[in-house]
């Protein structure tokens, strides 16, 4: 018992303050949402050049006016790497989320950026302050869940604001999907899906939910949640950082940003 | 060094050899000299099933490992027509690698004990070896399953959608009263087709298949598939970069085996350990994030070497936070050892007898908690593994206790490893860029994973791409081990029992 309080001492308390203050730092290296530097991607040459969308493992990058689909993305650099020009980089921005599959493909020049937007007012008023979810994983590696099950330990702690995991579908208000949804777990989610009562929401976690990630176009998959379900919540990465989930959730339950509108370099 | 057996080809870890130096054996040669070096304490660390061009004939490569004699060898057969007997019932270790062999390429394993589909998915080439109908779907789990039949003998039937955040999977319980009798585990659902989408390749999306294997053995897929490519281009990696994929693969280690003992003492219902520790993996995540920007390892292992140097900021930040997490977990895990109500569930509970870890192929720290002396970071070293040894860590009891106090010990080997690794970094460059491949070769690589033996064996076809690509994740020898760890257990003792395994699902499935 002894051991147990002063190793309780020793390890202090360990929650994060974000929202409330700033988000904790995230290494030099992370790679955030990527930008094309619309200088050094000259308009002239855009459409010649292929190198990025040819090096791109998924087809993230639209050949002709290289925007970015961050739903198919899975933050490789290998864009990066190829681009003659060094247009491309990888900002440290972890707000990837979006309620809506045309605002996470970003262009060359777009200035403003389209967040993850609150419910609406009846649904945020059920879910707000209490938000349950059943997790389901249709054919992730494994990233995505662990990922997000961080959110759960002691540093993260999202059952400050109320949203939690629950063992059955029953109990939930709705479902967090990882993996791309392989043929062998379409029945199966299909039936939790069913089995959550109404209202309910879709959160799509990982490029593998979102597009089908490295696994697209394969046939033992269906390139993402949206093919089966209507999707509420989309959260781009590979897999998305505890933070960029964390975030995409607490603006869509309304506890940060309003409109969802930021500006490039915000 | 050994002396690989007449008709099998000696190769090294992380190296190649030429396909025509591997004798195509008669189909009882190649089962016989399998018998022979399984019997004489080797292991099976592969066996499948390959093409030959010709429409009805399969061909079959095995790799065995002579642990005691730190050596591989290759054997080759071939296979007409549509099936071949089954090896199983005279060596069990090979009974799931006949079954895949069975469904990747339509041909029956005649006299397997327990005939089944392992992922559900059509085969590769258009036969199917338990002739279904062509329109019929194949679902997971679907058929027949081993059955006890009784008074007051009761079936209890898990998945694929588990309480927890876990990756999908069925379990089938024969039960009498809260004992269980038989467990099958059947699996599949994250079938995903990255055995057939390698062929061809590489492609720009191998390395990233390889780093999605299985996501939290993220540097053990893609070093195995590093080592790979290196193989076949004959590419001389920098020193500096292997003593980084050690310190990768370390990192791997030790995130994951705090966060499991973590888990497995929310499983007894000891929660300081379990917060504590849920907190601590993350930051052993975020360590690997400082090396390459994800915590997972993305990114990191590339072919020719790694992807990311490291400087002495980053050198001398990875060491002091590392100190700090050292005494943190430390402080942690050790209150499970002193703490009776976990040891009296961790102990007996269980158990893996050294006989069935042999019988099965049982690696990693699975084995090692059932006393053996199984790790191939010593066993098959490669890399840094060559130049500096991490002692092996074992246990005798084979219970959960064993598994768990393991991968305690197994944790302060790899920091130590770890630190003094940052502390002598070799200079020099990190990546090497590899050439073209060799055509027709055959290359192995093995890497001790944190679950245990990772081996990929791949082939290159005449324009030096893969005709095969053999993925051999611990999981595919191990969830066996946990089917059989379960008998005559309590069924509430099925949570502990999994967690002390951790299997992977995904690696599993490809
Ligand atoms: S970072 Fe994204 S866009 Fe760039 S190559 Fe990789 S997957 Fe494609």
């Amino acid at each position: 018992m002894y051991k147990q309080i002063l190793a309780r001492i020793r390890q202090g308390h360990r929650t994060i303050r974000f929202p409330k203050a700033v988000a904790p730092a995230l290494p030099d290296r992370f790679r955030g949402r990527p930008c094309f530097d619309a200088r050094l991607c000259r308009a002239e040459c855009r459409a010649e050049c292929r190198a990025c969308s040819d090096a791109c493992p998924v087809g993230a990058i639209d050949p002709l006016n290289k925007s970015i689909d961050l739903g198919k993305c899975i933050f490789c650099t290998d864009c990066m790497r190829a681009c003659p020009g060094g247009a491309v980089a990888f900002s440290g921005d972890y707000r990837l989320a979006a309620r809506s599959r045309r605002d996470l493909v970003i262009t060359v020049d777009q200035e403003t950026l389209i967040l993850a937007q609150a419910l609406d007012r009846r649904m945020k008023g059920l879910f707000g302050r209490s938000l349950k979810l059943r997790q389901v994983s249709a054919g992730g590696c494994g990233a995505c869940e662990a990922d997000v099950s961080v959110l759960g330990t002691i540093g993260w702690d999202w059952g400050r604001f109320g949203i939690q995991f629950v063992a059955s579908p029953r109990h939930a208000d709705g479902i967090l999907v990882t993996g791309p949804v392989t043929k062998n777990m379409e029945l199966a989610l299909r039936k939790t899906w069913d089995a959550i009562p109404g209202p309910k929401i879709v959160i799509a976690s990982g490029s593998c939910a979102i597009a089908g990630g490295p696994y697209a176009g394969h046939d033992q998959v269906l390139d993402g949640v949206e093919s089966i379900l209507p999707v509420d919540l989309y959260i781009p990465g590979c897999p998305p950082h505890p933070l960029t989930t964390l975030d995409g959730l607490l603006r869509l339950l309304g506890k940060i940003g309003r409109n969802g509108r930021v500006s490039r370099g915000d | 060094m050994t002396r690989a057996r007449a008709g099998l080809a000696p190769i090294h870890n992380g190296n190649s050899i030429r396909l025509e130096t591997i004798p195509t054996l008669g189909f009882g040669d190649f089962q016989d000299a399998i018998l022979a070096a399984v019997g004489g304490g080797q292991r099976v660390c592969a066996l499948f099933g390959a093409g030959t061009g010709k429409p009805d004939t399969t061909a079959l490569y095995v790799v065995l490992a002579d642990d005691a004699g730190n050596g591989l060898a290759a054997g080759r057969t071939e296979v007409a027509g549509s099936g071949f007997p089954s090896l199983t019932p005279r060596c069990p270790s090979v009974h799931l690698f006949e079954r895949e062999i069975a469904e990747q390429f339509g041909i029956r394993a005649v006299g397997h004990p327990w005939f089944k589909p392992v992922r559900y998915s059509r085969s590769w080439t258009g036969r199917d070896a338990w002739d279904r109908p062509l329109p019929e779907a194949i679902l997971p789990a679907v058929g027949d399953f081993y059955r006890v039949e009784g008074e007051q003998v009761h079936e209890v039937a898990v998945g694929p959608v588990h309480a927890g955040v876990i990756e999908p999977g069925h379990f089938r319980f024969q039960c009498h009263g809260e004992k269980v009798f038989h467990l099958e585990i059947a699996l599949g659902y994250q079938h995903r087709g990255i055995e057939e989408a390698m062929e061809r390749g590489p492609t720009a999306r191998s390395i990233h298949y390889m780093e999605t294997a299985a996501g939290d053995t993220t540097i053990g897929h893609a070093t195995c598939y590093a080592q790979i490519v290196e193989a076949f281009s004959l590419t001389q990696k920098p020193a500096r970069a292997q003593v980084l994929r050690g310190v990768a693969l370390e990192l791997e280690r030790v995130a994951n085996h705090v966060g499991d003992l973590g888990a497995l003492s929310g499983d007894v219902g000891f929660l300081p350990t379990a917060s504590f520790c849920g907190r601590i993996r993350g930051d052993f995540l975020n360590l690997t994030s400082l090396l390459c920007g994800n915590r997972f390892g993305r990114g990191f292992i590339r072919p020719g070497g790694v992807g990311f140097d490291v400087d002495r900021p980053l050198t001398d930040e990875l060491s002091r936070r590392l100190h700090a997490l050292e005494r943190e977990t430390a402080d942690s895990i050790n209150l499970l050892w002193d703490n009776q109500s976990v040891m009296a569930r961790f102990e007996d509970t269980g158990p893996l007898s050294g006989e069935t870890v042999v019988a099965l192929g049982i690696v990693g720290p699975a084995a090692r908690a059932s006393g053996l002396m199984r790790d191939t970071r010593y066993d098959q070293p490669s890399g840094i593994y060559r130049f500096f040894q991490i002692p092996v860590s074992t246990c005798d009891s084979g219970d959960v206790f064993a598994r768990a106090y393991v991968r305690w010990m197994e944790i302060q080997q790899s920091i130590a490893f770890i630190r003094s690794q940052l502390a002598n970094l070799p200079p020099g460059e990190t990546c090497a860029v590899p050439g073209a491949l060799e055509p027709e070769r055959l290359a192995v690589a093995i890497n001790e994973g944190w679950r245990g033996e990772v081996c990929h064996v791949a082939i290159t076809d005449k324009s030096g791409r893969f005709a095969r690509y053999k993925i051999v994740d611990p999981s595919f020898h191990n969830w066996s081990g946990l089917a059989q760890a379960l008998r005559d257990q309590e069924i509430s003792d099925f949570p502990l029992c999994n967690k002390s395994f951790n299997l992977s699902y995904c690696g599993h499935d490809l």
